[in-house]
């Protein structure tokens, strides 16, 4: 066991040690005591709309299955038979009226309760009776957002998302229907590194112009975009470009974060960058559905909210302005799998989400660009951090820069700031040091 | 048989040639191979119907898959630098349509190595080819890993 004084001496104001990323121990520590205590994000509604529908994914690395149960909520089941240990439902989606153990035939209804096993005779009814799929003890939905918590008690959903909430209501509140599903299919890419390197990543300001360098290079060399939906390579082209943007547009960006290692850019893209004007028609038609359902000026509210990545520490990366959402599953200190699912906003012009799938495809895509560079640069510090012959890794960037708001977020002195890492760091040492 | 015979061979060494440029990593003149208007696609599901509702692994324009050939040249091309050596091993070519553009059904099997990492990829493979001066040009290719929805490692290669 690694005393609380040893763990607080890994992370430091502007540095961190490298066995944080790299140490087996810590990371069975982090399993307990990290992601067995935050809220996890899990899915979205949309991906069990009636009585039955489930999902299998992994919270940590316990296997869960989500479902929709007969009561219209959502139950979060721990996916292993009491009987035997087995995994009762296969890797996937689908629906079901009762889960089935494979082995000896155990049947669990939408609930987790055990209503039927086999040969019952050989067994005392009262050592049966409470026996079920173990639920997972807290759930919470936010605006449609799946959240669970393998802890039985802890902050509530609201008290731990804080001010980041509002990046889940700037996601939603663009749909001009009000909700948003998920479809397009599932990217799930996987590196040889640390959980924390994907969240460390998606709000530095720095690396684009490195690690994207050659993607930069090669659309800076392709045919000028035109409007929406002109040329199918067109968003391609514009986000790898976006990479490259000026060192002063990335130092100009708001970035925020919270005590619990959220973090978020602001002021970033506004829809006329991303989607070649927002004069364009399909861009008009658009804003006028959203004004349509919740008025001009809450329209106008909306859009100007101009987010890029949020994270919500310690397993989601999302942005609405391409309506893509990341979850982190963590399998080892050096092992990473990420699923990354896209986002249709409901009655929005159906080449909007055409535009999601090109943009999924291009950033997220396994065989991108884009993302294939970030891997390999996550493997390469994974690489570095494996060696001891060097102890500390630096976070220093904007140290000493920090603004604290009024509203509890600490904001970086400039959008290239380290401060969402020192975030995260800080409340890595919170979960893993507090009784 | 004739018929059907002297296509098929020339069928069969057109994508000897293609993987051949692949794997001698000629990619400026594997790229030559397609048409203006060709389509590279990797779909990522099974029986993937369109590629603009679902996303896919690759879905390229000519310009989109100029630019991977591109990247891969970049001098700071990470997950290119060294380029992957790879073995492209095609079989069960058959011609399935003859007309203004043949489609030829193949399986590819692949072996990658970069970096101490050496992975093998299978996948069904559909070609449309149009018949051009020096033999054929690729109008589409279409290629379904047995794998394609799986957790994958970053793919830093051609298929």
């Amino acid at each position: 066991m690694v005393a609380n004084e040893q763990l607080a001496m890994l992370v430091q104001p502007d540095r961190v040690h490298r066995s944080v990323y790299a140490d087996p121990a810590l990371f069975e520590l982090e399993m307990g005591r990290l992601f067995g205590r935050a809220w996890l994000v899990l899915g979205h509604a949309s991906q069990v709309p009636d009585p039955g529908d489930y999902f299998t994914t992994r919270m940590a690395r316990e296997p869960v299955i989500v479902v929709r149960r007969d009561d219209g909520e959502i139950g979060v089941l721990v996916n292993r038979c009491a009987h035997r240990g087995a995994t009762v439902c296969a890797e996937g989606r689908g629906h079901a009226e009762r889960f089935v153990c494979p082995y000896h035939g155990w049947s669990y209804d939408r609930g987790g309760t055990l209503r039927a096993v086999p040969v019952p005779g050989g067994y005392m009814k009262e050592k049966l009776s409470g026996l079920g799929l173990k639920p997972v003890p807290r759930i919470s939905v936010y605006r449609g957002f799946i959240f669970a918590s393998l802890a039985a008690s802890g902050p509530g959903l609201e008290e731990f998302l804080g001010p980041a909430k509002s990046s889940f209501d700037d996601f939603v509140d663009r749909a001009p229907g009000g909700e948003l599903e998920v479809a397009g299919g599932v990217f799930k890419h996987a590196y040889n590194g640390n959980w924390k390197l994907m969240l460390e990543n998606h709000l530095d300001g720095v690396h684009p112009a490195y690690v994207h360098a050659s993607s930069i290079a090669a659309a800076r060399s392709a045919p000028e975009p035109g409007a929406p939906g002109e040329h199918y390579y067109d968003i391609a082209v514009r986000q790898m470009r976006q990479n490259g943007a000026p060192e002063a547009l990335w130092e100009s960006i708001g970035l925020w974060t919270t005590s619990r290692g959220h973090g978020w850019l602001g002021d970033y893209h506004t829809d006329k960058r991303l989607t070649g004007g927002a004069d364009h028609p399909l861009f008009k038609e658009y804003a006028r559905r959203l004004a349509s359902r919740c008025g001009e000026a809450e329209a106008e509210r909306i859009l100007g909210v101009t987010r890029w990545n949020t994270i919500i520490y310690p397993n989601c990366s999302f942005m609405s302005q391409f309506r893509q959402l990341r979850i982190i599953h963590p399998l080892a200190a050096d092992r990473s799998v990420v699923y990354t699912y896209s986002f249709r906003m409901k009655d929005a012009p159906g080449q909007m989400f055409r535009d999601t799938v090109a943009f999924a495809n291009v950033v997220n895509g396994t065989a991108s660009w884009v993302l294939t560079d970030d891997l390999e640069v996550y493997e390469r510090v994974q690489q570095g951090f494996s060696s001891g012959a060097v102890e500390w890794a630096y976070i220093g960037r904007g140290h000493g820069g920090d603004v604290e708001e009024p509203d509890g977020t600490r904001r970086g002195a400039s959008g290239t700031s380290e401060v969402f890492i020192r975030a995260q760091m800080g409340a890595w040492l919170d979960y893993m040091t507090r009784q | 048989m004739a018929r059907l015979h002297d296509p098929a061979v020339n069928v069969e060494r057109f994508l000897y040639h293609e993987a051949h440029l692949l794997d001698t990593q000629q990619f400026e003149a594997w790229l030559d191979l397609f048409t203006d208007d060709a389509i590279y696609w990797v779909p990522l599901e099974r029986d993937q119907k369109d590629a603009v509702q679902t996303s896919s692994i690759i879905h390229d324009d000519r310009t989109l898959l100029g630019l991977r050939v591109q990247q891969a040249r970049h001098p700071r091309a990470h997950a290119r630098l060294p380029l992957a050596r790879t073995v492209h091993q095609v079989g069960n070519v058959m011609v399935l349509e003859d007309g203004i553009e043949l489609k030829v059904a193949s399986t590819l099997q692949l072996i990658e190595w970069r970096q101490e990492k050496q992975r093998a990829w299978g996948a069904l493979v559909e070609h449309r080819l149009r018949r051009a001066e020096a033999g054929f040009k690729i109008a589409r290719k279409r290629i379904d890993l047995v794998n394609s929805e799986a957790e994958l490692d970053g793919m830093a290669i051609l298929f």
